[in-house]
C-alpha cells in the first residue's frame, strides 16, 4: 500500500463516557461451556508471549520460546502461541531455537528505541534493520510521544513511513503508548497516523507505564479500525498489550473484537495479545473447563 | 488447527441464564390492606403470565369496589394514627430500612421482575433495582428535612395518595410513587399495572419487615376498573399516575370539580438528534440505548432521530450493524439485550403502526434475527425517510421502533423536534458543549439530556410538557406534589 497521511479534519470526535460505559457494558457479556473453551483456545493462539527485562538471557529466551510452541505439557492440544516478543539482542537465539522445531511461532522484536522512542531516527531505523536482519518476523515499533503530543503529527507520520520501509517483508506493529497520550482523542489521532503510514497492526502500550491496555482504549482503536477498513478495505489488526494477566478479561476483549470488528478479526492474523502472565491464567481455566477443577498454579510453567 | 467456530460465531453462544430459584411465587396472591392479605370480596382472581413464554405464573386478586373503599380506610386511619404522628425522623428510618432490604434482595427483585414482565435480567439488574433502592435512599434522607426543600415556608402532609402505575418498569414506578408520599408524610394505595403486580406484592413483605405501621402502604391489584374506583373514591386526596396520554386525559376529566391534586406523567415522543460535529461512534451506541432501552416500553425514549445531512448515512450504516449484533430473546439470559414485548396488546399496537408507516411511505429495516417461537416479540426496527406528517412521527409506539428523518439546519432540527403533541423528553449528540446548552434550551420538554440518553436519577425531576403530564417526579420538585405549603 501507498501511505498516506489521514485528513485530520475528518477524525471524529470520540467521547469519553460514552466509550467507558460501551467497555463497560461488553463486560457484562457472559460466556458458558463450548463456546468459552474455544474462546480461551483461541486466546492462547494469540500470545505474544513476551520478555523484556535487562535481565533477559538466551536462556530465559530459549525457555520462553518453548513454553510459547507447547504451552501445556499435559495438553498438547493446546497452542501455539502466535509469538515470542523479545529485544532486538535476543532475535538471534530465539530465531535459532523456532527453526529448529520448525515451528510456526513468529518471532516478534521491539525496535525503534523501545520503550522510550527517545533517539534520532537514523538510529531507531538501525535498530530496526537490525532485529529484521537477525530474523524478527514482526517489529513492534514505538512512535515519538514528544512529537505527537507537541503536535507535530506529520513527523509522526512521516517517521511511521520510513520505519516500514525499514522492516522490509517484517509485519509492523506500531505502539500507541496510549497512556502517554492520555485522551482518546490523541488515541483515535494516533492511530490514524499509524495506519494510513501503513501499520500492519496497531498496539496500545509498551508496557513500560503506568497504565497500559485497558477495554476503553482498545474499543477506540478498534473503532478507528472498522473505520479504516470501511474507507480503504485494507484489514489492520490489533494487539493489546500490558496490564492483562487474567483470562476472564483476556475474554472480554475477544468479545468486543467480536463485536467491533466481527469474526474476521478473530485469528492470530489480526489480533494478539502482549502479555506474559497471561498465559498461565488461560491455562489454568482451560483446565478446569475440562476437568471441572482448578489446579494449582505450579502445575503450569511459568515461562 | 483448532476450531474456534463455537466462539467466533456468536450465534453459537450458549445462554448464560439467571438463577431462577432465588424466587419463591405463590400461586395466588391477594390484596394487601391494612398490613395484610386479604382475599378480594367478589373471589375473582386473574392470571399474570411470563410474556417470554406466554406460560402463567400465578394468579393476582381483582380488587371490587369495595375492596379499594377498604384499602382507603385503612390508609386513611394509618394517616391519622401512628404514621401521622410519627417525626420526620422515624419515617426517614423506616424508609432507610427499606432501602437496604431491597439492595440485599435486589437479585430476587431483578429476577422477578424479568419473569413478570419480560424485560432483559440485564436491565432488571443493573437499572431498575439500583434505581428502586436509590429512590427510597434519597427520598428516606428528605423524611426530617422537608422544611429544608420549601424554605421559610410550612409543609404539611396531605392524606391519602391514590397511584396508578404502567406496567413497563413495574417496580421502579412503585418506588417513584411510594418514595415521595411517604417521606412527606402520607399513606398509599396503589395499583400496579393489571400485567405486572407481582414484584410490587413482594415489596410489600419488605415493608413489613422493616416495620411500617399497617395501612401506610396498601396494594390493590386489578384492571382499569380497580384503577378507576381507586382514583374517584371521594376520601383519597391526591392522585398520582403514570400511563397512556388517552388515559391521563380521562382521569383529568374525572378530577376536575373534586378537591384533589394530581401529577400526571404520560406518553412522549422524544428526539435524539444527532449533530455532524458529534462523536459518532458513541452517539450510535447512545441512540441504541435510547430506543432499544426495555424493547422501546419507555415513555421517554428516544422514538424518533433526526440526523444533520452529513452524517445521515454513516450513522445510519452503523445503526443497522449495530442493531443486527443485538441479541434478542430468553430475558433470563444475561447476554439478551432485547427481551419480550410486554403482552400481544402491545405486540399488536406496534405492528399496527409500522404497517401503517410503510403504507404512509417510510422505508422498512429490521435487523432479521430469528425469534423466538413462543411469546411476544419484536426485532429491532428503523423506518428511514420518515415525514413529520407520518403518523408514526407523531404517535408514541412504545416498541422497538425508531424513525429516522435527516435535517441541514439547527433550527429546522428545533423544529421538528418539538412539533409533535408531546413533550417529555429529547436529547442532542454534538461535541460542542455550547451548542448542546443553546439547542436544549430551545426543545420544550422536561428531561434533555447531551450526549446520553434514557439516564435517571432520584435528584433530578422527571416530567412532561404539553400532552406529556403535568408535575414532576424525583428531587425537590417531586416532593411538592405531596405536600401543602403554607406561608
Amino acid at each position: 500500500m501507498m501511505p498516506s497521511l489521514p485528513d485530520l479534519s475528518q477524525i471524529p470526535p470520540i467521547d469519553q463516557r460514552g466509550v467507558e460505559e460501551r467497555a463497560a457494558r461488553i463486560q457484562t457479556r457472559s460466556l458458558k461451556g463450548e463456546g468459552k473453551l474455544a474462546a480461551l483456545k483461541l486466546a492462547v493462539s494469540m500470545l505474544d508471549i513476551t520478555t523484556l527485562e535487562g535481565a533477559d538471557s538466551p536462556g530465559k529466551v530459549r525457555q520462553m520460546c518453548m513454553n510459547a510452541m507447547r504451552p501445556d505439557v499435559r495438553a498438547p492440544e493446546i497452542g501455539p502461541a502466535a509469538a515470542v516478543c523479545v529485544y532486538p539482542s535476543m532475535v538471534s537465539v530465539a530465531r535459532k531455537l523456532i527453526d529448529k522445531h520448525a515451528s510456526t511461532v513468529k518471532v516478534a522484536s521491539v525496535a525503534t528505541a523501545f520503550p522510550s522512542g527517545q533517539a534520532p531516527l537514523a538510529l531507531r531505523i538501525e535498530d530496526t534493520k537490525f532485529a529484521v536482519e537477525a530474523g524478527a518476523d514482526e517489529i513492534d515499533m514505538v512512535i515519538s510521544r514528544g512529537k505527537f503530543l507537541s503536535g507535530k503529527f506529520e513527523e509522526v507520520f512521516e517517521e511511521i513511513v520510513q520505519i516500514k520501509e525499514a522492516c522490509g517483508d517484517a509485519h509492523l506493529k506500531v505502539i500507541l503508548e496510549t497512556g502517554e497520550l492520555q485522551t482518546f482523542d490523541n488515541i483515535r489521532i494516533a492511530s490514524e497516523l499509524a495506519m494510513g503510514a501503513g501499520a500492519d497492526f496497531i498496539k496500545t502500550s509498551t508496557g513500560k507505564v503506568g497504565v497500559n491496555a485497558t477495554l476503553p482504549n482498545t474499543l477506540v482503536m478498534l473503532q478507528a479500525i472498522r473505520d479504516y477498513y470501511r474507507r480503504t478495505g485494507r484489514m489492520v489488526g490489533m494487539k493489546p498489550a500490558g496490564g492483562i494477566s487474567k483470562a476472564k478479561l483476556a475474554l472480554q476483549y475477544l468479545i468486543m473484537v467480536r463485536e467491533i470488528l466481527g469474526k474476521e478479526w478473530l485469528s492470530s492474523d489480526w489480533f494478539r495479545f502482549g502479555a506474559s502472565s497471561l498465559t498461565t491464567d488461560l491455562l489454568m481455566q482451560l483446565r478446569k473447563q475440562s476437568t471441572g477443577n482448578y489446579q494449582s498454579n505450579c502445575y503450569f510453567s511459568k515461562d | 488447527m483448532s476450531d474456534f467456530s463455537k466462539f467466533t460465531d456468536s450465534n453459537n453462544d450458549e445462554a448464560a441464564l439467571e438463577n431462577t430459584s432465588l424466587v419463591d411465587l405463590r400461586e395466588r396472591y391477594d390484596l394487601y390492606i391494612d398490613g395484610g392479605w386479604l382475599a378480594p370480596e367478589e373471589g375473582e382472581y386473574m392470571d399474570t403470565i411470563n410474556p417470554a413464554t406466554g406460560k402463567k405464573l400465578a394468579e393476582v386478586a381483582v380488587a371490587s369496589v369495595g375492596d379499594v373503599d377498604l384499602a382507603v380506610q385503612a390508609a386513611r386511619s394509618a394517616y391519622e394514627g401512628e404514621w401521622g404522628y410519627m417525626s420526620g425522623l422515624e419515617r426517614g428510618k423506616l424508609l432507610f430500612r427499606l432501602a437496604r432490604l431491597i439492595q440485599e434482595r435486589s437479585r430476587e427483585f431483578a429476577v422477578l421482575e424479568t419473569l413478570d414482565g419480560g424485560k432483559p435480567i440485564r436491565e432488571s439488574r443493573d437499572i431498575d433495582l439500583p434505581l428502586v433502592a436509590s429512590h427510597f435512599f434519597y427520598h428516606a434522607g428528605w423524611a426530617d428535612k422537608l422544611e429544608f426543600a420549601f424554605p421559610g415556608r410550612s409543609v404539611r402532609s396531605l392524606g391519602v395518595c391514590a397511584q396508578v402505575i404502567p406496567w413497563n418498569f413495574p417496580l421502579l414506578m412503585a418506588a417513584w410513587k411510594i418514595a415521595p408520599a411517604l417521606a412527606c408524610g402520607n399513606t398509599v394505595v396503589l395499583k400496579p399495572a393489571e400485567t405486572t403486580s407481582l414484584s410490587v406484592l413482594r415489596l410489600m413483605d419488605l415493608f413489613e419487615e422493616a416495620g411500617f405501621p399497617p395501612g401506610v402502604v396498601n396494594i390493590v391489584t386489578g384492571a382499569e376498573e380497580t384503577g378507576k374506583s381507586l382514583l374517584n373514591h371521594p376520601d383519597v386526596d391526591k392522585v398520582a399516575f403514570t400511563g397512556s396520554t388517552e388515559v391521563g386525559k380521562e382521569i383529568q376529566r374525572q378530577l376536575a370539580g373534586t378537591h384533589k391534586r394530581f401529577t400526571l406523567e404520560l406518553g412522549g415522543k422524544a428526539a435524539q438528534i444527532v449533530f455532524e460535529d458529534a462523536a459518532i461512534d458513541q452517539a450510535v451506541e447512545g441512540v441504541i440505548n435510547g430506543i432499544f432501552f426495555n424493547q422501546g416500553h419507555v415513555c421517554c425514549a428516544g422514538s424518533r432521530l433526526l440526523v444533520q445531512e452529513g452524517v445521515y448515512q454513516e450513522v445510519v450504516d452503523k445503526l443497522k450493524e449495530r442493531m443486527n449484533q443485538l441479541v434478542i430473546g430468553d430475558p433470563l439470559d444475561k447476554n439478551t439485550d432485547i427481551g419480550a414485548i410486554h403482552s400481544s396488546q402491545q405486540l399488536a399496537r406496534i405492528s399496527e403502526l409500522v404497517a401503517c408507516g410503510e403504507a404512509e411511505g417510510c422505508e422498512l429495516w429490521d435487523s432479521g434475527q430469528e425469534l423466538p417461537k413462543e411469546g411476544s416479540w419484536y426485532r429491532p426496527t428503523l423506518l428511514l425517510d420518515c415525514a413529520q406528517s407520518h403518523r408514526v412521527v407523531q404517535e408514541e409506539i412504545f416498541g422497538p421502533v425508531l424513525t429516522v428523518q435527516s435535517f441541514r439546519t439547527p433550527q429546522e432540527a428545533i423544529d421538528k423536534a418539538n412539533n409533535t403533541p408531546y413533550g417529555l423528553s429529547g436529547g442532542v449528540w454534538t461535541d460542542k458543549g455550547a451548542k448542546s446548552f443553546s439547542i436544549t434550551s430551545e426543545i420544550r420538554a422536561g428531561v434533555l439530556w447531551a450526549n446520553t440518553f434514557n439516564k435517571l436519577d432520584p435528584c433530578s425531576p422527571f416530567g412532561g410538557y404539553k400532552e406529556s403530564g403535568i408535575g414532576r417526579e424525583g428531587g425537590v420538585h417531586g416532593l411538592a406534589p405531596y405536600v401543602e405549603i403554607g406561608f
